[in-house]
């Protein structure tokens, strides 16, 4: 088997759809470690993808007007037990683009693996960009991940960002994404993780309305049991009339996992409002409660209930 | 045998007695409604039954089919056929109206259930059952899980109030499936117009069943506030 047709099989196996690389109207890049193993553009965007000394470098650039219909498919791994993965990523979507992203970044046989992203995501005036990314790290909790974004949202721009990891062991994950928007900019960024063993999750999330009326969401749900821990930081600072942003984080705790969570907000124009709210703990007992008056055991029930928060 | 027979109950928290001496019986398939003003002990009853956490009664006994079941959890009750739906139903997010409607020995066919309590199944079983919802429609897919549950003993606390509270001719279609499905029903209420739907009503004051028997009768009783009004201990005695 080929290293692609290899990831491809662990894509699948990671509920990617294999059927989209063969697909002339759909644009990706996939790359194993540091080797680009397949890449292609479409009419209206640019894909244009090179490995360094130092990793691969990706630029993905959706031009002016241009509204895809497909998604544009991303899907990074490293295949061996051990190895590193640096990307660094450049995307750009020209004024009133639009775009959906869907990368998956898989390390299904990892033992000692890291994997750095640095990405630079610039949304133009007019412009919307979906960006969901999965992640699936294996069985050995070897993956150390390291997803750096910075982005910025022009005037009537949207950014909705997801981060989904689930599935499998986290490892050493730490999420760094700061995002500002413009004005009438709407960003949603949404995390999703599921820690198990002794993992580590720390996510720090930033969204900056700067611009009049802009509006931000972060919204982060954690479920950790065994040993795991994740600290959960969500900043939103209201720097405009208008602005409204909101921190919404729930992590459900088992076992003797350790989580906290510290949402900041910060408002520098008086006509900006930032509202947050967290809750940590366990299982929330009326639902529990609810689950099990409907004939669940108690373990039936926090399995329904982690399933939803993380769906 | 009665289905449920409570008697004695007493359940005191810290020094407060929430329930003191009550006695109650429902036979299998009747609807029983417990008429009380706020604060008498009706929802501290109804989490008695269900076996919520924290309360286990301070003295007397509560029978299920003939079987004593203080020390069983509320899941061990659900599949004895006890089941409740709370005043205020949480919500759940990531699960849906169909997911929520079939969970565990439900029945796999939920849309009959939707349509009992007055939704389309059409616009509500993608629905999640979280924040979207309003209080209303949150309440009647509760009752639409329990009518799904088939209990033996359905356990509805105050169905009809809260912000956007259930109309009298909803909660008597919810009554008239539970009938069909054979299934006893505790209905909760403050309300005497609501009671007048049952086969069988209790009053309940301070902890205590102060006049039972047909609604018509408990309803005039409670109407009249003689109970709730006075401060006498043992006010119930004089019960027509
Ligand atoms: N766990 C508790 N500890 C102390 N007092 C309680 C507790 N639960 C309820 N109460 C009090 O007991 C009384 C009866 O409560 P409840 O059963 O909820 O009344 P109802 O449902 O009839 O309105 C109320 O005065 C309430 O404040
Ligand atoms: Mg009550």
């Amino acid at each position: 088997m080929t290293a692609l047709d290899q990831l491809m099989q662990a894509f699948g196996n990671a509920g990617g759809d294999r059927a989209v690389l063969a697909d002339s109207a759909t644009a990706h890049l996939v790359a194993d470690g540091h080797t680009i193993l397949s890449a292609r553009e479409i009419e209206g965007v640019e894909v244009e993808a090179q490995a360094t000394a130092s990793g691969i470098s990706a630029k993905v650039r959706v031009r002016q007007g241009v509204r895809l219909k497909n998604p544009v498919h991303l899907c990074f791994g490293v295949l061996h037990k051990r190895g590193s993965q640096n990307i660094s990523m450049d995307v750009r979507l020209e004024k009133n683009a639009a775009a959906s992203f869907i990368a998956h970044c898989i390390f299904p046989g990892a033992e000692q693996v890291i994997h750095t992203m640095d990405a630079v995501i610039d949304i133009g005036e007019g412009a919307e960009m979906r960006y969901s990314e999965t992640h699936f790290h294996g069985r050995h909790g070897g993956v150390e991940a390291i997803p750096k974004a910075v982005v910025s949202v022009g005037k009537n721009g949207r950014y909705l960002g997801e981060f989904n990891l689930i599935t499998g062991r986290v490892g050493r994950l730490a999420i760094d994404y700061a995002v500002q928007a413009e004005e009438n900019g709407v960003v949603e960024l949404t995390a999703r993780v599921f820690g198990h063993g002794r993992d580590s999750i720390v996510i720090t999330e930033k969204v900056v309305l700067a611009g009049e009326n802009s509006r931000g969401l972060i919204k982060t749900r954690v479920a950790i049991e065994d040993e795991a821990s994740a600290e959960i930081t969500g900043i939103t600072e209201g720097n405009a009339a208008g602005a409204r942003g909101h921190v919404d984080c729930l992590e459900i705790v088992k076992d003797r996992a350790v989580a906290s969570a510290i949402p900041v907000v910060r408002v520098t124009n008086p006509l900006a409002k930032v509202t947050h709210e967290a809750a940590i703990g366990s299982v929330d007992k009326r639902q529990l409660e609810t689950l099990m008056m409907h004939g669940l055991s108690p373990e039936e029930a926090v399995d329904v209930i982690v399933k939803g928060i993380l769906r | 045998m009665a289905l449920l027979e409570i008697t004695n109950l007493s359940f005191q928290a810290g020094t407060a007695k929430l329930l003191d001496g009550l006695c109650l019986s429902i036979e299998a398939a009747e609807v029983h409604a417990l008429l009380g003003t706020n604060g008498t002990g009706k929802s501290t009853l109804a989490y008695l039954i269900a076996g919520c956490e924290g309360y286990r009664p301070t003295g007397g006994t509560i029978l299920f089919d003939g079987q004593s079941i203080q020390t069983l959890k509320i899941h061990e009750r659900a599949q004895l056929g006890i089941t409740m739906a709370w005043q205020e139903p949480v919500r759940f997010e990531g699960i849906s109206v169909a997911q929520y409607l079939t969970l565990k020995n439900k029945d796999p066919e939920p849309a009959p259930f939707l349509e009992m309590v007055g939704l389309d199944p059409g616009r509500y079983l993608t629905r999640m059952v979280d924040r979207s919802l309003s209080g209303g429609e949150r309440k009647r897919i509760e009752l639409a899980s329990i009518l799904a549950l088939r209990p033996k003993l359905a356990i509805f606390d105050e169905p009809d109030s809260g912000i956007d509270m259930l109309s009298i001719n909803d909660i008597i279609n919810v009554i008239n499936a539970c009938k069909e499905n054979g299934s006893a029903v505790l209905l909760i209420t403050h309300r005497e117009e609501i009671a007048l739907i049952a086969d069988q009503a209790s009053q309940i004051c301070r902890g205590r069943i102060v006049c039972s028997g047909s609604p018509e009768k408990v309803a005039a009783y409670y109407k009249s506030r003689q109970c709730a009004a006075c401060a006498v201990e043992g006010c119930g005695d004089d019960c027509p």
